[in-house]
């Protein structure tokens, strides 16, 4: 598994993402609270480019007239036709025996770790003091 | 190994040419409030700003949208330049017509003047839009064709509009709505019925309009889920009406084209048509045929939305009932329920039933030669 460093974390701050195509693969990169997500940014319905969606919580309901709405901001909809998969895993809400995007891990490295590899940052100047967000595939 | 940063947002484009197809449902918007005043006398300019659109159905006055996502379209159909979604020619041709491949697309505007109480207005509303699509589209985009947009409740001035554009290539069809103040196939609006056929033009009745009755015959649901549905049934008890009218029988060179309501339920509907009628033949007896073969001769049926049963065999059943001959392909883009032309065909299909389906029916039933 290959390890991308994909930003310095000051460049994706909460509540942002990042899309990007890693080994011909387009992905996108969230940070959501401080934690750092990857999905594949593919829609597996039809294909859109599901990352451009917004990003929304999660509507249940245990009986009619009874509504939670949990996971704020962690559930993308699909700027198609509005599936639902949840950030964390990839998994999907209107059919999830059936569908799930694709999800990366992302973490934060220090840049010494960063700099001594595994990782792959062609495009980006690391410098040892500064951490990254990293994402594996 | 490179990491690549991508600002834009556009999908990758693909790799083949892919097989031209046509899109039957395409939903040009107006970049502005105010763009069809070139096109209107300024009469109607100083009606909308002092008096603006009533229609003959409550609750239009707020945004009927956002429906699921915003102005009902794609998130990602916003022209760069700014305007709604579809308000661009250039962005369509870029998100849509290019790397799909269409090489004819049907242009049904939506919101545009049917339908609305003051028919003068909705008249002059009319004439503007198709003036619109001709300047604004089809003239700068040869693959694009209008529909004609008509005052449906007023039968004189719809088929006093479809006269004069008779015969002007940058118009395929005529477009109609489900929803109207009565079912279509009252004697009111026959006038239409007439001239289309004498023009050579299909009716395209596409789902929506504001007649004022709800969209269920059960009443206004709570919901927009209730709403999407509704449209099969909306359409099925307009298609019921045209059969039942004496419609086909009376216009027997007429074709209709069932725009954005499904499908899957044809068959059953044509069934349930046939057995009544061998019943009940004598209260109808200007309907000389079974029903369904009126719906087997003279309709066609756009494809979004596409019924999309668990058992994808299922939808070829229905499919092989209405006939390969008779399926329109249709994105209805920008709109969020959006098909995806390569994501809609189960496998097993014969090369001539794809053929059909993405481009030869079209082309046949709108005299688009290639
Ligand atoms: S393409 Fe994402 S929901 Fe249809």
């Amino acid at each position: 598994m290959a390890r991308h460093v994909i930003a310095p974390v000051d460049e994706l701050p909460p509540g942002t993402r990042k899309f990007l195509e890693i080994e011909g693969r387009p992905i996108a990169v969230f940070n959501i609270k401080g934690e750092y997500f990857g999905l594949m940014n593919r829609c597996p319905h039809q294909g859109a480019a599901l990352c451009e969606g917004p990003l929304i919580g999660l509507a249940q309901s245990s009986d009619p007239g009874e509504i939670e709405y949990t996971k704020l901001g962690e559930i993308i909809r699909c700027p198609w036709h509005g599936w639902e998969f949840d950030v964390r895993t990839g998994q999907s809400y209107c059919d999830p025996r059936r569908f799930r995007v694709k999800a990366y891990p992302a973490h934060v490295e220090p840049g010494t770790s960063v700099v001594k590899g595994p990782y792959v940052a062609e495009t980006i100047p690391v410098r040892v003091e500064s951490d990254y967000v990293v994402v594996e595939l | 190994m490179n990491v690549q940063f991508r600002e834009s947002t556009e999908a990758a484009s693909p790799l083949t040419v892919k097989t031209a197809i046509a899109d039957c449902d395409i939903h040009p918007a107006r970049a502005t409030r105010t763009e069809l005043y070139p096109y209107l006398a300024k009469r109607w300019q100083h009606h909308l700003e002092v008096y603006g659109i009533h229609a003959y159905q409550g609750m239009m006055e707020g945004p009927p949208y956002p429906k699921a996502q915003p102005n009902a379209s794609r998130r990602d159909a916003y022209p760069p330049e700014g305007g709604p979604q579809g308000s661009s020619l250039s962005f369509m041709q870029e998100q849509l017509l290019d790397p799909n491949n269409v090489q004819l697309g049907v242009l049904n505007p939506l919101n545009t003047g049917q339908g609305i109480r003051n028919h003068e207005l909705s008249a002059a509303l009319c004439s503007a839009i198709n003036d619109w699509q001709i300047d604004k589209w089809t003239s700068k985009d040869k693959r694009l064709k209008a529909s004609i947009v008509v005052s449906n409740e007023d039968a004189l001035s719809a088929a006093a509009e479809i006269r004069e554009r008779a015969g002007d290539k940058n118009f395929v069809q005529v477009l109609l709505l489900s929803r109207n103040v009565e079912p279509l196939g009252q004697r009111r609006y026959w006038p239409i019925y007439q001239a289309a056929e004498e023009a050579g033009l299909p009716i395209g009745v596409h789902a929506f309009g504001f007649g004022g009755n709800p969209i269920t015959p059960s009443g206004w649901p709570s919901y927009y889920i209730e709403e999407m549905v509704g449209h099969s049934q909306c359409q099925q008890s307009a298609l019921a009406s045209l059969v039942l009218e004496g419609v086909f029988e009376r216009f027997p060179k007429l074709k209709m084209v069932m725009i954005e309501a499904g499908f899957g339920w044809a068959p059953s509907l044509a069934w349930r048509l046939d057995k009544v009628w061998q019943r009940l033949r004598s209260e109808v007896p200007h309907v000389k045929r079974p029903p369904s073969e009126y719906i087997r001769e003279q309709v066609w049926w756009t494809t979004q939305p596409m019924e999309d049963p668990e058992r994808r065999e299922d939808l070829l059943d229905v499919i092989k009932w209405i006939g390969w001959d008779r399926l329109l392909f249709a994105t209805d883009y920008p709109h969020w329920d959006y098909d995806e032309p390569s994501r809609v065909l189960p496998a097993g299909v014969s090369e001539a039933n794809r053929d059909a389906f993405y481009l030869g029916n079209a082309r046949a039933l709108y005299g688009i030669i290639a």
